[in-house]
């Protein structure tokens, strides 16, 4: 604790961390994030960086931030606005000016505000402050650089070495003004750069003198202190999302009793799925780099037939790839969980934006009918939550599920309490030998079980359960090819059914917020924190209203039109253009009372503006 | 632990033999290798439940209906990738794949290339007719420069891929090639190819009766078989020809047909067939061999070279890690994992 130091109590904060590709703001942001965790408080993170590995040094477009909101409780999303910028260079702070709140600290590294950096961020005086109209911000100007580089000039570290650790520098600084203790960010580092620990001591170094440095000439007229939490107790870990997904999947084929295996291609931003997976050897998981897409979803679909949990990862243009063999899987009835991380589009679109873009696509991106279910993860947290689930689904109801995550909730990150695996429900795999009642004599690889409708899985290796199956169309007994225009019919129905009968096996849909509200906000996805906060806000306000968040889209839990009646007004807010709002309108045409709210613009939604449009929308203007 | 009886069992051809009726075009090649893989199944004298038979889009791929296997008709040109998730899964099948030549070395040519790249254990039978068959009559990959099919009434202007040097560029191990007409050839690459260790690739040279009937005929009838083709067999001298008076020698870079006893060429000027050297240039040269270069088309294993496969090391990787790290649950990986912290 700093002697002679005020010290406010504050209730949440966002910080972003922001400077070139290069100075390791990611690694800053994600130390702080997950210190604070460790002390106590909630987190939520929101890492944007730009698609180039190293854009030119100090320009407009190779700035990357992360930005971090803590709190000590209620945090849902990563924040609007932020309370400190910390701008490593004047490209930094010109891309995050219009983000700065009222009053806001921006921590700025003097000896990178020179004209050479003024000029690659296209300034036009020597005063950023002043062109960006900063009138109502604290600027607290450090020579980090400099005194980075005099804090390391001992440590037997190179120039650039020693440089690479000014954004420890920097983080002291901002843990002095939070009274973060640097204890757990020492460990924290060690456990980092375990294998370098000259590394090691230098970004101590660097930390403790940017900690004590604030401390000794009281940088700002106050610290801040944020209360930790009484959180449940037991043991936890911070956790992002694509990590919680490839964890869920891990989790899934250990209570199926199966081996996982991952066909897949890299693809921003769901290559951390299969990289996670890859590590995973100890728990005996396969996870396969192919040559393509197709290549990825085919192993798995093969990997499938043969027994395994098989699952793919990938994000939008990858699942367009996919699209043909997912009919495959739909077509032969076989175990597949298809990860979609979305991201910006269409085509390549913005590859490390985030978007909800794709559930057209998931729902209807294939020829024939194509029935399969989709369902969308919530959180961070809850991909891991949504992975198991979409595992116990394909394996109990023999059919391809697509979990629609997305670039902010896969690269985002909050902290996580360890599971207790004997929590879950079990999960029983269809296989024939284990839920086929008759005799293997009589047994035909598209019999199904009468109240599912869910076919059995005989898989090779199998003494007495021979069959083939493909993607032609099949007599619903035998399964041997056919053509015959009454039996497609009856497919085609049966095909829809299985996937409809699986609402009785989903949860109820559930309602927050006030039991007499006139108006329900529905969401799905990884909007989820943005719009729990923007209902409590609009109570606070004194607004009546409520809110669904759906993670299952197809089919929808069971007792989702009888919900949706009650309300006079339903706003469904997602960043497309309306594709769930229409898609409700399709399922149930009774209802007219549809207030679309979108946003597509790469970006996380903003309380703020959906508070404000929101109560115009309830309003009636 | 109990002792258990370990049962004998010897499969017959019939027992691969699905109770479904073919449906090919009478005439088609594809029945001879058919029968052949029956034959040659019986004579590995694997169980059919541990074999699974993948196939993409075309007329070779119907082949998994006709199998009492596991069989797997999917879409088209990815039962290689297919094919590979299944091996990878579970190492102990025998994986084959039906495939023809428009099916795997165009729409699938990527998967082709990376299964024969990676050597997993799987065995591709390549039914090369060099036409569309079931999309009814357009010229393929394999298809000569100028041939005139539905979609090229002018002749193509597009070289073909000869599916050997595609193989051999992507460092296959084992290639073999056989006529359809010809069950005794075809039934030993089979048997060969299912031996190795690896991505085998057994080209069929396959008669299309209705597209493209005759288009192998140099080599497959029989008043012309004998001179227009050669059957290398590992460790044997290269002779052909009806009275086995024709060898192949080296001259200079270049294989040379020459007649024992003219030109001055004896027996010991005969090259002996190495299908396991490593290096495949000779090997190359023989798979490209071609009538029209007055050369008989080499037929039986071409090469067949030993190479660590893809599945049993992906094995071993995992073997390794798990002896490093005691057995744990999920639940147990996550406490011991870092930046765990406890709330009491």
């Amino acid at each position: 604790m700093p002697t002679n130091a005020v010290v406010t109590d504050i209730k949440q904060v966002t910080i972003r961390f922001s400077g070139d590709s290069g100075d390791g703001m990611q690694l800053s942001g994600t130390l702080f994030s997950t210190l604070s965790a460790i002390f106590g408080n909630e987190i939520a993170t929101f890492p944007d960086f730009p698609a180039e590995i190293r854009a030119p040094q100090g320009s407009l477009h190779g700035v990357s931030g992360f930005q971090v909101r803590i709190g000590a409780k209620d945090v849902y999303n990563s924040g609007d606005k932020t309370d400190v910028l910390v701008a490593m260079n004047p490209a930094a702070l010109k891309v995050n000016a219009p983000y700065l709140k009222k009053g806001s600290i921006v921590l700025f590294d003097t000896d990178s505000f020179q004209k050479k950096d003024m000029d690659k961020a296209l300034f036009k005086t020597q005063d950023p402050f002043e062109e960006l109209n900063l009138q109502d911000i604290q600027p607290i100007g450090v020579a980090i650089t400099s005194m980075t580089k005099s804090s390391l000039e001992d440590s037997g570290l190179e120039n650039k070495e020693m440089l690479r650790c000014k954004n420890m520098f920097a983080l002291g600084i901002v843990c002095w003004l939070f009274n973060r203790p640097l204890e757990i960010a020492d460990k924290l580092l060690e456990q980092k750069f375990a294998k370098r620990p000259k590394i090691v001591v230098a970004n101590i170094k660097a930390l403790t003198d940017g900690y004590n440095y604030g401390n000794n000439i009281h940088l700002t007229a106050s610290t801040y202190r944020i209360e930790p939490i009484e959180a449940t107790k037991g043991f936890y870990t911070d956790v992002n999302g694509n990590t919680a997904t490839a964890y869920g999947l891990i989790a899934a084929a250990e209570k199926a009793g199966l081996q996982l295996f991952l066909g897949s291609y890299p693809i921003t931003p769901a290559t951390d799925i299969l990289q996670e997976l890859a590590k995973r050897k100890d728990f005996g998981v396969k996870a396969l780099q192919m040559e393509d897409e197709i290549a990825g979803i085919t192993s798995s679909i093969g990997a499938a037939f043969a027994g395994s949990l098989a699952a793919t990862s990938t994000s939008g243009p990858g699942l367009a790839l996919k699209s043909e063999a997912l009919g495959l899987a739909v077509m032969t009835e076989l175990p597949l969980v298809v990860i979609d991380v979305q991201r910006s589009g269409p085509s390549t679109g913005m590859p490390t934006k985030s978007e909800q873009t794709d559930l057209n696509q998931a729902l209807y991106g294939r020829n024939g009918e194509s029935p399969l279910v989709v369902m969308a993860a919530a959180s961070p947290i809850d991909c891991f939550e949504s992975a198991y689930a979409a595992s116990k689904i394909a394996l109990e109801h023999m059919t391809p599920v697509i979990l629609l995550t997305d670039g902010y909730i896969a690269n985002g990150s909050s902290a996580w309490k360890i599971p207790d695996m004997k929590e879950y429900p079990d999960i029983n795999p269809h296989f024939v030998q284990t839920h086929f009642n008759g005799d293997a004599g009589e047994w035909k690889p598209f019999m199904r079980d009468e109240d599912t409708l869910v076919r059995y899985w005989g898989v090779p290796g199998t003494p007495s359960y021979m069959h083939r199956i493909g993607g032609l169309e099949k007599d619903l007994l035998t399964g041997v090819i056919s053509s015959n225009p009454e039996n497609h019919q009856r497919m085609v129905n049966i095909r829809k059914q299985k996937i409809d009968n699986i609402a009785n096996f989903i949860p109820e849909q559930e309602v927050l917020g006030d039991p007499d509200a006139d108006t329900l906000i529905v969401g799905w996805g990884g909007t989820h924190g943005h719009l729990l906060e923007t209902m409590l806000r609009l109570r606070d306000n004194g607004k009546k209203v409520a809110y669904a968040h759906f993670r299952y889209i197809s089919p929808l839990p069971a007792n989702s039109h009888e919900l949706l009646k009650r309300y006079k007004k339903i706003i469904v807010a997602e960043q497309n253009n309306g594709q769930f709002a229409n898609y409700l309108n399709g399922q149930f045409a009774d209802l007219n009372n549809i207030c679309k709210y979108n946003k597509v613009e790469g970006q996380p939604f903003k309380v703020s503006d959906m508070v404000e449009a929101f109560t115009q929308m309830m309003e009636g203007k | 632990m109990e002792a258990t009886e370990i049962k004998y069992q010897k499969y017959l051809a019939k027992d691969y033999k699905s109770e479904n009726a073919v449906r090919w075009c009478p005439g088609c090649g594809d029945y001879a290798i058919l029968t052949c893989l029956h034959k040659a199944l019986a004579e590995l004298n694997v169980d059919p439940h541990n074999t699974a038979v993948i196939s993409g889009i075309g007329c070779s791929s119907r082949l998994p209906y006709y199998m009492n296997t596991y069989g797997f008709h999917s879409i088209h040109g990815r039962a290689a990738a297919i094919a590979t998730g299944v091996k990878v899964a579970n190492p102990a099948l025998s994986v084959w794949v039906a495939t023809g030549d428009g099916d795997s070395l165009a729409i699938g040519g990527n998967h082709f290339i990376h299964a024969v790249r990676r050597n997993v254990d799987i065995n591709i039978l390549l039914f090369n007719n060099k036409i569309y068959g079931l999309t009814k009559g357009q010229y393929s990959p394999t298809s000569s420069r100028g041939f005139v099919s539905k979609s090229s009434p002018y002749g193509t202007v597009e070289d073909p891929f000869h599916p050997a040097e595609l193989c051999f560029g992507a460092r296959g191990t084992f290639f073999a090639r056989a006529i359809d007409v010809d069950m005794k050839t075809q039934v030993d690459v089979m048997v060969e190819a299912a031996r190795h260790k690896g991505t085998s690739v057994v080209e069929v040279l396959q008669n299309c009766v209705i597209f493209n009937d005759g288009i192998h005929n140099k080599i497959s009838d029989r008043n012309w078989k004998a001179d227009n083709t050669i059957t290398l067999r590992h460790g044997e001298k290269m002779l052909f020809g009806k009275e086995n008076d024709k060898g192949l020698v080296l001259e200079g870079w270049n294989l040379k047909a020459v007649t024992i006893g003219e030109e001055g060429y004896t027996l010991e000027d005969v090259l002996v067939h190495d299908a396991t050297s490593k290096d495949n240039t000779l090997q190359m040269k023989l798979a490209l061999m071609d009538t029209t270069n007055e050369l008989p088309v080499a037929l039986g294993v071409i090469r067949s070279v030993e190479a660590p496969t893809y599945e049993k090391d992906y094995e071993q990787q995992i073997e390794e890690v798990q002896q490093k790290n005691p057995k744990r649950s999920f639940t147990d990986f996550l406490l011991s994992s870092s930046n765990v912290w406890e709330v009491k």
